[in-house]
């Protein structure tokens, strides 16, 4: 971070002037700070994944550690997705180049890299696929806008389909629905067929496939963790929660992602959730084989996808649960909602998830049987079933940042919102073309969260970063919320840069300071053990 | 210097300057009035055919919405049926929608950057000449068919009095070619002048649209300029529908076998090109397809069985750590 230049500058140097040159002729940038850094070897291998022909390499090694035949490879595994995916066909075939989603991208809007335009994010690909494919391309080249699949051509693909969170925004836009998250991730996958990935992906899915979350926490450790958090919450409102892990017999189960166990601010959303389903006096169980709601094998491969999600369902039928809830996560929505119960299902346990408190019947979630914190909570505060005090969230002036996922796979829009209402009282909305369908990416989505691509991060999240200045501004917001994991790490940083004074936190963190528990002492902090009520000077003179 | 226009523009001249040649100088007329159309419809009907059957060999593992509204959860929060299909009539609405009045360039807006901020602005120019071209390339495609059926269908004629609401200024005047014109030449301008759009459009973008203007083009002068014998290219053109196809008596105007030509070429060239996004449009699954995913499961036909890292596994991996912790095993 070092070596970021100060906001104001990195803003005015973003460059929208269009290069002389095409794109077909500009070799991709992989100096140091453009690429996230390869995989270890050891990720792959447990795994069984393909590994690249060295130990050690770079993207930014000329030569790339890549098997003779690569092309072959990368030939068969292309026609082989082209069959098993009509998206890949259809988005392959059908673009006209309107131009409609060029300026859609938040990469694009904050580096001007014409490469970052979906459209041409996606002729990388479908370039290579005229070119092998299709017949006019194959006898007119170039002309019909064919490309060899040449070594440039790969590292380009390296580049700009991991500058590309799969946040389907340009879909949004497109007359055909052409999504550049499907063509990221045939990418991806055709990459990972010669070990190409990178590590920031591969060794949370490594680790989750071990401990069974990303972040490689034990059994053990999982419990104290959840236990420190029991502490700090028996500390901040006087009641003892007692979790209980794996039992087998409960009715619900609850899975969120392990980033809301390890990372601030996601920590507070979990004592968020404790305290909810203390409030309610709710028979669930935590598991610590299913300790990750997320799913870093959505950014590898369907099959990895599906290897990392079948704990879920193992684990219900296993504890004998009668349906799933899962917490606030953005890429762990579009797994559970558009794709779990296609990989790994029918659901063979359990029942149509029925809220115990409520009576609900949740019929969206029938066949699937896993509901979203916010559908459940949003149902029981309609139901008046929790005592809430939103003043005690009135030191916050909060807006709220639509996962991209449950955004555009879902269309999880209102429910969040109606939560946020009735747990505090200052609530803004960010610009129209900037929330619901429209929302930005926070820029560091599908496993690009990590450190050494920061400057690029803080690019990518800039229209994110800039719709939240303006409420800012307007309306002295400063509580950034969200209902994603990935945005609980990757925001605050985007925001300490482009906006400080903004905090970053999930909905149901705003839920537990709210919620009045039986028998608690008064309440003088927030679940951050901050003071609720602003100090006045005579406070602090004391 | 985006060159790629220029090469569609040659092209496509030198492909008139064939037909015309070929049928002024040289007499083929047979040629370019019976074989070339002949063949084009049936390189057309094969390869379309083909296109479609293709892509519906391929499989579709997932369902992979676009949700671009409000999905159907509880009773009380209003289910945005549209953006967010629940149902299978629901879908069908979005695409017709979609297809009809092309709703997502509807929605399109404009990023700029205004000192600090970054600004977006509703933009309705694409949607409304995207909205032109294909309308009027629709009526026109349509009154052509007096051209290939005697007698005249009636919605062709229907259509003819609405086209030829202008008539009463203008004697003999059709608003559709005109429009088409109109249409294809801003799709071409937004090619030629917009920077962004310049660089991402190829030879494939500028060869339809200079096409399309050349039909256009052609057609108009037929009609209003330099007028042909209607009665003979019916005649020909009959001869064409029924597959009795004769060259007329007397000559036919060279405009027309390049008017024909131009068509010829385009209806073959649409199975090879991005013209296909008129069949392709119904099968994008991110569009026609209901977001209830979690309600009615859908099917992977080629769904495998994968190495996954069972209970037992884990369990075997730490089963002293979470004994110790009084987490419940399964085995002792």
């Amino acid at each position: 971070m070092a070596e970021t230049p100060k906001p104001e500058e990195l803003f005015e140097n973003i460059d929208h002037s269009l290069p002389e040159e095409s794109w077909e002729d500009i070799p991709p940038d992989l100096s140091q700070g453009k690429f996230c850094y390869p995989t270890k070897k050891k990720n792959l291998e447990y795994l069984d994944m393909p590994t690249p022909t060295t130990d050690e390499w770079s993207p930014a090694d000329e030569e790339w550690p890549i098997p003779d035949n690569w092309q072959d490879i990368i030939h068969e595994g292309f026609k082989d997705r082209l069959e098993k995916y009509r998206s890949l066909k259809i988005f392959m075939d059908v673009c006209v180049r309107c131009g409609a989603c060029a300026d859609k991208c938040h990469f694009f809007i904050g580096t001007g890299d014409p490469k970052n335009m979906p459209v041409l994010r996606a002729e990388l690909l479908r370039s290579v696929y005229r070119k092998d494919f299709t017949t006019a391309g194959r006898i007119l080249g170039r002309l019909a806008g064919g490309r060899p699949l040449t070594k440039q051509v790969l590292k380009e693909w390296f580049s700009y389909f991991y500058q590309c969170t799969e946040c389907r925004r340009c879909s949004v836009y497109c007359p055909y629905g052409i999504d550049t998250a499907e063509v990221t991730m045939m990418a991806r996958e055709l990459l990972s067929l010669l070990g190409l990935n990178i590590n920031w992906i591969l060794e949370p899915a490594a680790n989750c496939f071990r401990t069974g979350n990303h972040l490689g926490i034990q059994p053990h450790a999982f419990k104290e963790m959840v236990d420190f958090f029991c502490d700090d919450i028996e500390e901040i409102t006087g009641v003892r929660i007692e979790p209980t892990f794996n039992r087998k017999g409960a009715e619900i189960l609850f899975i969120t992602p392990s980033g809301d166990v390890f990372a601030d601010p996601g920590t507070y959303s979990f004592m968020g959730y404790l305290l909810l389903f203390e409030h309610l006096g709710l028979d669930y169980t935590l598991s610590t084989y299913a300790s990750e709601g997320g799913n870093f094998g959505l950014f590898t491969s369907s099959e990895m996808m599906k290897r990392l999600n079948a704990k879920m369902f193992a684990e219900a039928r296993r504890l004998g649960v009668k349906w799933i809830l899962g917490g606030e996560c953005g890429h762990m929505w579009r797994v559970i909602h558009q794709y779990m119960d296609t990989m790994n299902g029918p659901a063979d346990f359990g029942e149509v998830p029925k809220s115990p408190i409520t009576g609900t019947v949740f019929e969206n979630a029938a066949s699937t049987r896993m509901v979203h914190i916010t559908e459940f909570t949003a149902d029981l505060i309609r139901h008046n079933k929790l005592k809430l005090d939103p003043s005690r969230n009135d030191n916050k002036t909060v807006t709220f940042h639509d996962s991209c996922n449950p955004s555009r796979a879902m269309g999880l829009f209102e429910e969040p919102r109606y939560v946020l209402r009735s747990v505090c009282n200052n609530f803004y909305e960010m610009p129209e073309n900037t929330i619901k369908e429209q929302t930005f990416c926070c820029g560091s989505g599908s496993g690009l969260n990590t450190e050494e691509i920061m400057e690029l991060r803080l690019l990518g999240g800039l229209p994110r970063a800039n719709a939240v200045k303006y409420v800012h501004d307007k309306f002295g917001v400063n509580m950034l919320s969200c209902i994603c994991a990935i945005d609980r790490a990757a925001l605050p940083p985007l925001m300490d840069y482009w906006v400080p004074g903004v905090d970053v936190t999930g909905v149901h963190e705003l839920v537990g300071n709210a919620l009045v528990m039986e028998g608690e002492s008064e309440r003088t902090m927030d679940l951050r053990f901050e003071p609720l009520k602003e100090e006045t000077e005579e406070d602090a003179d004391e | 210097m985006n060159a790629a226009y220029l090469y569609s523009l040659i092209a496509v001249v030198v492909l008139g300057l064939i037909a015309y040649a070929g049928v002024e100088a040289a007499g083929l007329d047979v040629l370019f009035g019976v074989i070339i159309p002949y063949l084009a419809l049936i390189v057309f009907l094969v390869g379309f055919a083909n296109k479609i059957l293709d892509w519906s060999k391929s499989a579709v593992p997932f369902k992979i919405t676009t949700t671009m509204g409000q999905q159907k959860s509880l009773p009380w929060i209003k289910h945005n049926k549209i953006d967010s299909p629940y149902t299978t009539g629901q879908v069908i609405i979005r695409m017709l929608l979609e297809v009809l009045l092309f709703r997502s360039l509807f929605k399109n807006i404009r990023t700029g950057f205004s000192g600090q901020r970054i600004t977006y602005k509703w933009v309705i120019w694409l949607w409304l000449f995207a909205l032109l071209f294909h309308y009027s390339f629709l009526v026109v495609v349509i009154r052509h068919l007096r051209f290939f059926a005697e007698p005249v269908p009636f919605f062709v004629a229907f259509l003819e009095q609405i086209d030829g609401m202008l008539q009463i200024l203008l004697p003999n005047l059709f608003i559709s070619g005109f429009a088409l014109l109109a249409g294809a030449m801003l799709l071409l301008a937004r090619r030629v002048f917009l920077p962004k759009l310049v660089y991402i459009s190829k030879p494939a973008d500028y060869f339809p649209l200079f096409l399309i203007i050349g039909i256009a083009i052609t057609g108009l002068m037929m009609r209003y300029l330099d007028k042909v014998d209607v009665v003979r290219i019916k005649e020909l053109t009959m001869g064409l529908a029924t597959f009795q196809p004769s060259i007329p008596e007397g000559s036919i105007s060279g405009l027309f076998y390049v008017h024909l030509f131009f068509v010829s070429i385009l209806i073959a060239y649409i199975p090879f090109s991005k013209i296909m996004h008129m069949g392709g449009v119904f099968l994008s699954p991110t569009r026609n397809m209901a977001n209830d995913t979690r309600a009615r499961r859908h099917e992977n036909p080629w769904n495998y069985p994968v190495k996954t890292h069972t209970y037992e596994e884990y369990e075997e991996d730490f089963r002293d750590k979470m004994k110790e912790a009084g987490i419940p095993v399964e085995k002792e």
